[in-house]
């Protein structure tokens, strides 16, 4: 039983791998600015209750943190599940910087809207200095997010990108940092961060060990 | 002792706008025949237009309910507050238990619009219905040597989601320093809009202090105590570097992690602007006196 049902999600997965391999990435973007436009509509037209701004902050960042987490899921998936969605993962690494982006656009522009109060956030508040240092990290990756940089970096680009964990702790952070009280929600985000990191370190090691034991 | 204070403005008087002009200009022309008392205190003077109901009654901090500002209007009306009654002790003359019913009766209910300014930076302007924390005091009856008074909320999980959560050491406790206890403006709510407080707002009685920081304003109360010593207060056993026991609403002294000099005004939708934050929540005239010499940044 145990053996068919193995084969039976093996295909299952196969058949999934390619039906994903069919979806353009293209796609993934499309859908992916949706919700964007659908928060900023909502905003606009009320529906966001009594604190608009802060409401609007708040989808924005998490959907950010999110994307951030889906990202970090990629290689797992691969190793854990032989779920292959790398081709995606370029796509939702941009999106999350769209979101972080938007995110901080509404911070500076709708919500403080005073460039001296956001100078003095950025330095007094550690967890707006945290928020920005995460979405500085992001920056170099986003420029590098092209098949032309991937080439020319070669290996350094690989080690370039290993600031996407320390863009993800800050980001989950900065989650934590600006509740009131430890809050489950931001606590739930920032250990997913660190148990996906914690995968992605461990699991090469512990196979190398694996595989050396049995050799 | 009800109606000691009054604002200058009534819900009636600002449910509509040209009503509201014409009476200002009534009242400025009047201004100089007795009726300026009503316009003597110039925060008052300016719009305090309450918040839609919906506002009130759909963003709430009330972590019993959930962290979320939703949660608390989706998830209170599980709460039974019938039959509900205060336990009133420590240094009073007739302690015991208070059925609200009776507190009720006992009690001139009187319509009070307070500005209510939350310790995250958002307002809004609420029309309470309520009777001053002092007349129900006084029919327990103070003793001389009380200096504060302690108060709790209703610990009942089975009925308060939220306390099922150690967001906060529960039951939720706050307290106050007699003078501020007794002073007229301090008040507990049993209506807004002239309706019964929705659970979620702190049905059936809630403290309301319009010159603190909205959790300061203990909601679904259950216990009373007169003291001598300094109570605990709940979101300064959480966090002592961020919350103190006054929790006075001052534009110069910032929260840790954010500032107070400005605060969003709920309802204002998606474009609107932080407005300054008043010293004492624009209550300075009516409270400063009972922090004459203290360093309020020390004791914040």
């Amino acid at each position: 039983m145990n053996g068919l049902g193995s084969i039976g999600f093996g295909h299952m997965l196969q058949g999934f791998n390619s039906a994903l391999r069919c979806i353009p990435v293209w796609l993934v973007y499309l859908v992916g600015t949706v919700p964007a436009f659908l928060y900023f509509w909502l905003g606009i037209s009320n529906q966001l209750g009594p604190n608009p701004i802060s409401d609007l902050e708040h989808l924005l960042g998490t959907l950010a943190l999110q994307l951030l987490i889906a990202g970090l899921c990629i290689t797992p998936l691969r190793q854990f599940a032989n779920l292959n969605l790398i081709k995606f993962r370029r796509a939702i690494g941009l999106l999350a910087f769209f979101y972080v982006f938007l995110h901080l656009l509404v911070w500076l522009v709708l919500d403080v809207g005073q460039t001296s109060q956001i100078i003095k956030d950025i330095i007094k508040r550690p967890y707006i200095t945290i928020g920005m240092l995460s979405f500085l990290g992001m920056v170099p990756l986003v420029i590098t997010s092209n098949n032309i940089s991937v080439r020319r970096l070669g290996s350094k680009w690989r080690v370039l990108h290993r600031i996407t964990y320390a863009v993800c702790l800050l980001g989950g952070l900065h989650f934590v940092m600006l509740r009131k009280g430890f809050q489950l929600e931001p606590l739930i985000y920032l250990s997913l961060v660190v148990v996906l990191i914690i995968l992605r370190v461990n699991w090469k090691r512990v196979r190398q060990g694996l595989s050396g034991n049995t050799a | 002792m009800a109606y000691r204070w009054s604002a200058s403005l009534k819900e009636r008087d600002v449910t509509d706008e040209h009503l509201f002009i014409n009476r200002r200009n009534l009242l400025s022309g009047l201004s100089g025949v007795g009726l300026s008392v009503l316009m003597a205190e110039p925060a008052f003077s300016k719009t305090l237009e309450p918040n839609a109901w919906e506002d009130i009654t759909e963003y709430n901090n009330y972590y019993e309910f959930g962290t979320g500002k939703e949660d608390p209007a989706k998830f209170a009306k599980r709460l039974t507050t019938k039959p509900w009654s205060v336990k009133i002790d420590g240094l009073v003359d007739r302690p015991g238990f208070y059925a609200f019913e009776d507190i009720l009766s006992k009690m001139q209910i009187e319509e009070r619009i307070y500005r209510f300014r939350c310790v995250e930076a958002w307002s809004m302007v609420v029309p309470w219905n309520g009777f001053e924390l002092a007349d129900l005091l006084d029919l327990a009856g103070v003793q001389s040597n009380a200096r504060f008074v302690a108060f709790e909320t209703l610990y009942r999980p089975s009925e308060m989601r939220g306390q099922n959560t150690r967001v906060l050491d529960w039951p939720y406790v706050e307290g106050l320093r007699m003078d501020e206890a007794m002073h007229p403006l301090t008040m507990m709510a049993t209506g807004i809009y002239g309706r019964d407080i929705p659970n979620q707002n702190g049905a059936p009685l809630r403290l309301v202090v319009p010159w603190k920081y909205g959790f300061k304003s203990i909601k679904s109360i259950v216990k009373i105590t007169l003291m001598e010593r300094q109570p605990p207060t709940s979101w300064n056993k959480a966090n002592a570097r961020e919350y103190g026991f006054y929790s006075n609403v001052n534009p110069e002294v910032d929260h840790p992690r954010w500032s107070q000099a400005s605060e969003r005004k709920l309802g204002g939708g998606l474009f609107a602007k932080r407005e300054p934050t008043m010293k004492f929540n624009g209550y300075e005239n009516e409270v400063s006196m009972l922090y004459k010499g203290m360093n309020l940044r020390k004791h914040f």
